[in-house]
Order: C-alpha cells, then sequence, then structure tokens
C-alpha cells in the first residue's frame, strides 16, 4: 500500500501543528466559533448533539494492521471504546473532546493518517472498489490512480472552495462495487481495444435531495488525461457551479441545468488547453505509484480447496460463511473475505477497540497486513489464502464478527441518524437492528438472497437510501419519526434511483411492511434465481403496493 | 415552555442553562420560562455565553413540564438529554443518578 514520503510526512505534520495552534486559541477564546468552525470543518470535526464528531480520512478504504490498531487506541483512549465505518469508507469517532484532538491527531499522523478534507466544499476522500487489487474480474488495480487523484486534491488551491462538497469514486471492474454513478465524478478504469488502459468518465451522480444517476461524458480517457480531465470538469464546475443556494450547489445540478452536451463541450473546451500542460501524467510517475500499490506476493497454496472441503464437513456454519462472505480472488489459491460489520441486532458499521485490534492481528498474520472499508460498512481481508479461511473464520466468531450476512438484508447500510447526528430527522440505527432481528435466521435471509437495504435518517441520504433495492428514509412529521420505502434502487453498474412506495410508515409498523414486501417478492419471484431488483424491475411496484396499501384502500 | 440548551465548547457536552446560572450536564435541572421576557432573558444569556467562548450551538427549545419533569417536546431533545437510544450504556442516561427523563 501507499507508504508516505518525506513530503507527505511534513504536510500531515505540519497541518497537526495548525490545526493543533487553532484549537489552542479557540479554548483560550482568542478566535470565534464563527472563525473556528470552517477551521475544525477542513479538518473533520462536527458538532453532532451528544458531542463533536471526529471523521478520519481512510483514502480507498486501504488500512494496514498498524493503522487499525491505531484507530482501537483511538477508540480507547479518547472515545467510548468504539468507532463508526461510514458509506465513504471512512471511519467516525463519536465523543470526543475538542481539547483531545490535537493529540488524535498526532496520534494517527504518526501512522500515516489524517482527518484533512473529510468535511466542507473540498475534493472528499476519494473511494474505490474494496477489492480493488484482488477480485478476480479486475482489469487494473484503481487505487493508484484513486491516490493520484488523493495527492494531486490535497489542499488544492484552486478547489479548496467549491460550491460544495465533490465526491470522486474509481472501479477497475465492470462490476461495479464502488457505487460510482453515485458521484460528483465516477471512473472506471477499462482497457481499450489496444490494450492501453484509461477511463470511462461519469459526472453528474449524487444522492441526498435530489438524486441522479451519473451521465457517461467519456468512454475512454487515456490514464495518462486523469488529471487534465478532471482538472477541466472541475473548473467547469467551480465556475458555474451555483453558490447562490446550497441545495442546488452539487454538480449534479448543473449537469441537470445545462444539459449533459453542453457540460461535455465546456469541459473538452477547457480540457483542450489542459491536455497537453504540466497535468499530464508522466509514465514513470504513474508507475511509481503502482508500485506502492504491487500485489503481496501470493505463494502457491493449493491445499486451500482441500482444507476448505474438510472445514465445511466439520462446521456448516463455516461452510455457510464460506458461501456468503468469501468473493473470488484472482489467485484461486486465495480468497477476498468480508467481515461483516453487521451482526444480527448489531449497529451497521461499528467496531469496538478490541475487535479493531483482533482485526488488525489476523490481518496480519494471515491477510498480507491489508485491511480494507468497504462503503457498505464492513471491513475486507483481500488477500486470505484459502487453506487459512477456517483459521480466519474462527478468529473471527471469537470476536463476534463471522456473521455470514453478506450481501444479503441484514447487511444493512445505516447511516448514524437521529441517535446522533444534527442533520437527522429521525433514527436509522434502531430500525436497522429491528429489521436485522426479524430477518435473524440465516436460513431465510438466504433463501430471500441478494436485497441491499439502505437506511438514511434525512433526506441527505448518507445511508444510500435512493440506491437501496430496498430504501428507508426517516423523516420527521407533526413531530414525529415517519419513515418512506422506496424499491428499486441500485448502485452497480445498472445504477437506478429507487421510487417511492407510498405512504411512509410509523417506527412500530415499518419492520412489519418491510416483511411484507419481502414476502411479495418471494411469493412472485419467478424461482430463487430471480433476485429481489430483477423481480422489481421485471413487474414493477403494482403487487408490492397492493400489499402494502390494499387494505387501508378497502377501508377507506 | 422554553429552556435554554447548548453544546460546551470544550467537550461538546450536552448542556442546559440552569436556575442557578451554571450550565448543567443534565436537563432536569434546567430553568424554564414561559413568556417572552423570559425568553429574551435565555436568549441574552445563551448569546453572551457563546460570545465568551463558553459554549457553541446555543438554542430555546420547547419542553413541557409532566408530573414535575421537564420532557423535551422534539425527539432531537429528548435524544440530547438522553444519550443514543441504541446505546443505553452512554450518554446522560448511562449516568448513575440518571432519572427518568
Amino acid at each position: 500500500m501507499y507508504r508516505y514520503d518525506e513530503f507527505d510526512h511534513d504536510f500531515v505534520k505540519a497541518r497537526v501543528a495548525d490545526f493543533s495552534d487553532q484549537v489552542e486559541r479557540r479554548l483560550a477564546g482568542e478566535i470565534t466559533e464563527d472563525q473556528f468552525r470552517p477551521l475544525r470543518l477542513m479538518n473533520g470535526v462536527y458538532l453532532q448533539l451528544h458531542a463533536y464528531m471526529l471523521r478520519i480520512a481512510v483514502p480507498y478504504g486501504t488500512l494496514s494492521s498498524k493503522q487499525m490498531r491505531m484507530l482501537g487506541h483511538v477508540a480507547r483512549k479518547y472515545d467510548k471504546g468504539y468507532g463508526h465505518f461510514t458509506t465513504r469508507q471512512n471511519i467516525q469517532f463519536n465523543w470526543p473532546a475538542l481539547s483531545d484532538i490535537p493529540a488524535i491527531l498526532a496520534d494517527l499522523a504518526s501512522v500515516e493518517m489524517h482527518a484533512i478534507q473529510t468535511s466542507g466544499n473540498c475534493i472528499r476522500n476519494v473511494t474505490a472498489d474494496h477489492f480493488a487489487g484482488a477480485a478476480a474480474d479486475e482489469v487494473a488495480d484503481p487505487r493508484p490512480y484513486a491516490e493520484i487523484l488523493r495527492q494531486w486534491s490535497s489542499v488544492h488551491p484552486e478547489f479548496s472552495y467549491l460550491p460544495r462538497k465533490f465526491k470522486i469514486a474509481v472501479t477497475g471492474a465492470e462490476r461495479d462495487r464502488a457505487a460510482i454513478q453515485t458521484h460528483d465524478i465516477g471512473l472506471h478504469l477499462k482497457k481499450n481495444d489496444k490494450g492501453e488502459l484509461g477511463f470511462a468518465v461519469y459526472i453528474g451522480g449524487g444522492q441526498g435531495r435530489t438524486p441522479m444517476v451519473a451521465k457517461k461524458i467519456r468512454d475512454f480517457l487515456p490514464e495518462q488525461h486523469l488529471l487534465s480531465y478532471t482538472t477541466a470538469i472541475l473548473r467547469v464546475y467551480n465556475l458555474h457551479g451555483r453558490r447562490d443556494n446550497k441545495y442546488k450547489a452539487r454538480i449534479k445540478i448543473l449537469v441537470h441545468e445545462t444539459g449533459v452536451d453542453e457540460i461535455i463541450r465546456q469541459v473538452e473546451h477547457e480540457w483542450q488547453a489542459l491536455k497537453d500542460g504540466e497535468l499530464k501524467l508522466p509514465e514513470a510517475d504513474v508507475a511509481a505509484i503502482q508500485s506502492y500499490f504491487a500485489p503481496p506476493p501470493l505463494a502457491a497454496r493449493p491445499e486451500g480447496d482441500e482444507a476448505v472441503k474438510l472445514a465445511r464437513l466439520d462446521s456448516k456454519s463455516f461452510g455457510d460463511w464460506v458461501d456468503q462472505n468469501v468473493f473470488t480472488h484472482r489467485n484461486p489459491d486465495y480468497a477476498a473475505v468480508t467481515i461483516s460489520l453487521k451482526g444480527i441486532g448489531e449497529v451497521p458499521g461499528d467496531a469496538t477497540d478490541s475487535q479493531m485490534e483482533a482485526v488488525a492481528d489476523i490481518a496480519e498474520k494471515y491477510g498480507f497486513d491489508e485491511i480494507r472499508v468497504s462503503h457498505e460498512q464492513n471491513l475486507i481481508l483481500p488477500h486470505v489464502a484459502r487453506t487459512d479461511l477456517k483459521a480466519v473464520y474462527d478468529a473471527l466468531v471469537a470476536i463476534d464478527l463471522a456473521t455470514a450476512n453478506s450481501n444479503l438484508i441484514s447487511d444493512i447500510i445505516a447511516c448514524p441518524g437521529l441517535d446522533y447526528c444534527a442533520l437527522a430527522n429521525a433514527r436509522s440505527i434502531p430500525v436497522a437492528q429491528e429489521i436485522s432481528k426479524r430477518f435473524a435466521s440465516l436460513e431465510r435471509q438466504r433463501d430471500i438472497g441478494e436485497l441491499k437495504l439502505k437506511i438514511s435518517g434525512c433526506i441527505n441520504a448518507c445511508g444510500h437510501h435512493h440506491v437501496g433495492h430496498i430504501g428507508i428514509l426517516g423523516v420527521e412529521k407533526k413531530g414525529a419519526e415517519l419513515y418512506q420505502v422506496t424499491l428499486g434502487g441500485s448502485a452497480d453498474e445498472h445504477t437506478s434511483v429507487g421510487e417511492i412506495i407510498g405512504r411512509g410508515f410509523g417506527p412500530e409498523e415499518i419492520t412489519d411492511a418491510i416483511e411484507t414486501i419481502v414476502e411479495t417478492y418471494l411469493a412472485i419471484r419467478l424461482d430463487r434465481s430471480e433476485k429481489f431488483l430483477d423481480t422489481y424491475r421485471r413487474i414493477g411496484p403494482a403487487p408490492f403496493k397492493e400489499a402494502l396499501y390494499a387494505s387501508e384502500a378497502k377501508a377507506a | 415552555m422554553k429552556i435554554l440548551t447548548a453544546n460546551r465548547l470544550t467537550d461538546g457536552e450536552a448542556v442546559w442553562f440552569a436556575a442557578d446560572g451554571t450550565w448543567a450536564e443534565t436537563i432536569d435541572v434546567a430553568e424554564t420560562v414561559d413568556d417572552k421576557a423570559g425568553e429574551a432573558r435565555l436568549e441574552a444569556i445563551g448569546k453572551a455565553a457563546h460570545d465568551n467562548n463558553e459554549v457553541v450551538d446555543v438554542n430555546l427549545i420547547d419542553v413541557s413540564l409532566v408530573g414535575g419533569t421537564i420532557h423535551p417536546l422534539r425527539l432531537r431533545e429528548v435524544i440530547r438529554a438522553a444519550g443514543p437510544t441504541n446505546r443505553l450504556d452512554l450518554g446522560k442516561q448511562a449516568r448513575p443518578s440518571a432519572g427518568a427523563a
């Protein structure tokens, strides 16, 4: 993985020193809250309901064991013993004192981590496929390009005060696991007919109050033009993006209001002036960054198949876990493992300090020291020898992180919601917990099959409800929580925005409503191979509406 | 009826302005007002405390008295006063002295 060079170290250290000084001056009353607020946000410090919140960047979701151990240390020493992994592959701590944050940032800097650009109207953490560098279906590892974007965008003077925040995601496979079409810029790394690397470029995707699927503006951008073309897009956005209305300030609105053809014309025009200049990536520089992401030495471990077969005979639960949480690696002797942070009835994305440390140990022992955070709020061990899967499984069982529910209905994305968040209108976590408990039976979940359920506690859509196969949006109506349900959303290569199915449900009704939707699907699917989303796309909302609302329509 | 709430600058702890003139860490001792003059007085206190760098995010919030106990009207404020509803071991509700607020 990427290692800081001297410049990176000095840069992060200088930033810690700057912010420590700013915190000190704030606590001494030398600067006002109005002056301090933008400074703290630039360093990932929010104020929530109960306390401050610190959001720490995990670039493209990649962590070493040492870094994960440090997160455990921060959770234990400065917070309340846990952290929350987010849909942007970052981690948040919910209870730090402002006065402790300089010390936390200094600790993080010692393991090459920081909280820079995790808030504010700048280019945020660049996200990537959590199976990058491991997936069998990958054309190339997208992380070197995410790292190039990170270096280029860090305190970029021209793009630090954009009309609004700006999110870039990169994937290196046809199968989109990074939700690139819901981002301001989505990059799909691919090869052309000549075998050269480049990107399909999407812009203007986003969720929030105005969900939009990104538009493809270029089918193939040669890799050396990554920064010049991205700069051209950002220049057009920076110049024409709306600054008069926060809710219309994202690039998706600009693309929508301007029209995609005109946006393409403007971007291409801007790019013509940039493409052969200093932003053109030298091959040697790309190669140098790529070398940081060289795959680990995957020695032949052909005994894996036999070992897994034998262990399956011994333990059905291990077999279930292999079936559900183990992903095909490009090396047949190896596998990528999803560590579910969605234990039945648990808080999606939360991990305790000791769980973080244990995962770090497991990664060190069996996973070449690599851990990923997925945007679905799970952890990933990208390179595990199949022969070690049982040992990894046993170690995960010991820390209650072996739930075999990846991609099933209890593998729920949920934002922190009103239990923590100052922006939320309704709670998300308890809804997720109740649904998870209702569908606790793994047998039932597996019968239902792949079903992505996503919950947001407000229209900002941090819980990605718009692109959930089933989406739940919490709102406040007449002082009470109300949950709107959307169906048919998806965040993969066939991204779609879910449709509102009808009137919302109260907190006591929502789990029943979800169960009704699921039972309706089970009754109308062609067979077990037809997934929930496929059934919805085939039939549409009618049977679900009928099941949810027919009785009240008759009563009326 | 209203009370004055904020978060303490140094650690972000949710606090309420109490009748004894301090910022209390629990809602039960908050000073209640039920007229415009009282609201204006609390608002002025809040602004002064904000300007004096004691607290941030100062707000007057609606409450009712039920059996002599202060109950915020909005769920958001109920959760601020107690803690996360999914973690009863955290926040004010986890304190040994926590009442039935």
